[in-house]
């Protein structure tokens, strides 16, 4: 048995069925270069081969495939935001995503589990009735609910938070999900493979050429490209590649933490958000509680842990939920979060011609994965920004027209 | 817990400061174009470096100026605040 198994394992008639073609060499020019293989890259290298029919693209990864903040994020869906903006375009992302295992033939572990944002206080539930008018403006399903409400939904959280925050009501997104994150970074990535694009692993980009402003090339540690056009999706490494082209933004880097409890039975079916408690968690399929709270303070390009943050958050899970006590922590990681000043992202086409931008996703790129490959493919084919992807053009700032969506986006101010 | 030597304190707890971004001269504003006073309000430097910070020690209220290593959240030297009002010697990549 041994030896027919190392047989078959030599064999080249069966070999292993693989998600992705591995390619040996760049080839000398693509039609469109992506720098960055997260879920934003693959998202827009399979909807321009999929939607658009460029196919000759290149997805160039320093790493390895989804293991920057696509690996890294704690995976919460929703569209329950502040401005029309973010509102309109993360619904669409949500509309997407319920199809994607679909159109992937994988199992994403898509799981609709409602959403509550917490409110403590009374001006923090005028902000959820505020979200709510604005949500439902545009038929997203968004509610602002009670305190009785939270705690029929949710029977075994602390309504008083240990005495010094009692809960005084929420809002509630019913379309509010988890996925699995690495399973969407996969299905994205094989689709895209499937139909011609070539992902590049362990390949940095060095430089990228311009001339008379325009994109002429890319160099990498494993050989020059040519091309007219290229995609930065690198999340907390953008400052660094924008510097190879001499743009500036506001864009400047934090960690952004998390944690993993061990895995528990299931008991905790939604997603629970505090802004004032600095805390997010879900519980995955595995029954593990998935925790995450706000940025680290200053700006710092290390995806190091610190005891500090896991205390804190601790204390903080504690606070909604005392039996936790005696549960073990059991992984602890960062990403860097390419963060921006009114926390909406910076996308689009760029005063370089040729050069495209999907960034400034910060603390919330993750749910949009989807819409931003739907809308980056469509301004990489035409060179014109989509509609949906207007009020995050990079030169809102040179005219003062912030998108706010600092009210939505993020837990901790 | 990481330790920040303050000019006046001594060393104490980073938990007891704030950070206050980096140590920017701005244009003249009376004189400067509307591109460059946004770019000025809004744009930073996002690369790692060795950089130049404003930081505070909140028990005390004083402000002061580290040079930081923001790739290897190292802390090279702390100076007083009035380092701020002269040309601050250039530092290269971390």
């Amino acid at each position: 048995m041994p030896h027919r198994l190392l047989r078959f394992g030599l064999s080249r008639k069966h070999p292993e069925p693989r998600m992705f073609t591995r390619h040996e060499n760049l080839k000398p020019a693509y039609d469109v270069v992506i720098i960055g293989a997260g879920g934003h890259g693959l998202a827009c290298a399979y909807y321009l081969a999929r939607d658009h029919g460029i196919r000759n693209v290149a997805v160039l990864e320093r790493g390895y495939l989804g293991g920057g903040n696509t690996g890294r994020n704690t995976t919460i869906i929703r569209s329950n935001y502040l401005t029309p903006e973010g509102v309109k375009f993360y619904d669409e992302s949500v509309r997407l995503w319920q199809d994607l295992a679909v159109d992937f033939d994988l199992n994403l572990f898509y799981s609709t589990r409602g959403h509550f944002t917490l409110a403590h206080t009374d001006s923090a539930m005028r902000t959820m009735r505020w979200r709510a008018e604005v949500n439902k403006h545009f038929g997203v399903r968004s509610e602002a609910v009670d305190a009785a409400f939270v705690k029929r939904a949710i029977p075994m959280m602390d309504m008083q938070c240990a005495g010094h925050a009692p809960i005084v009501g929420a809002l509630f997104h019913e379309p509010g999900a988890i996925a699995r994150h690495d399973a969407v970074a996969w299905g994205y990535g094989r689709g895209a493979d499937r139909r011609g694009v070539e992902i590049h692993q362990q390949c940095e980009v060095t430089g990228i050429r311009t001339r008379g402003g325009r994109v002429e090339g890319v160099d990498t540690t494993r050989g020059p490209i040519a091309t007219q056009r290229v995609l930065c999706a690198v999340a907390g490494f953008t400052p660094r590649l924008l510097d190879m082209v001499g743009l500036h933004t506001p864009i400047s880097i934090h960690p952004l933490q998390a944690m993993v409890s061990e895995p528990l039975k299931p008991w905790l079916d939604p997603i629970i958000v505090s802004g004032s408690l600095h805390v997010y968690v879900s519980q995955t399929a595995r029954g593990e509680l998935v925790m995450g709270a706000s940025l680290d303070p200053y700006e710092l390009h290390s995806t190091r842990s610190t005891l500090e943050f896991a205390e804190g958050l601790a204390s903080h899970m504690i606070d909604l939920f005392p039996f936790l006590g005696e549960v073990k922590v059991n992984r602890q990681w960062a990403g860097l979060a390419d963060m921006t000043p009114d926390f909406a992202p910076i996308m689009g086409t760029t005063p370089l011609e040729g050069f495209f931008l999907d960034a400034g996703w910060g603390t919330w790129g993750f749910k949009a994965m989807p819409v931003c490959g739907k809308t980056m493919s469509h301004t990489v084919a035409t060179g014109r920004n989509h509609a949906l992807i207007e009020g995050f053009a990079i030169d809102r700032f040179e005219h003062y027209r912030l998108t706010g969506e600092k009210g939505a986006a993020s837990v901790g101010h | 817990m990481k330790i920040l030597v303050c000019p006046l304190n001594g060393p104490r707890p980073v938990s007891e400061f704030a950070y206050g971004g980096e140590v920017r001269p701005g244009p003249d504003p009376d004189t400067c174009s509307d591109a460059e006073w946004s770019a000025h309000v809004f744009n930073r430097s996002g690369v790692p470096a060795i950089k130049y910070e404003w930081w505070c020690h909140l028990a005390s209220g004083f402000w002061f100026i580290a040079e930081r290593d923001t790739l290897r959240d190292a802390v090279i030297a702390t100076h007083p605040a009035e380092m701020g009002r002269r040309p601050l010697p250039p530092r290269g990549a971390p």
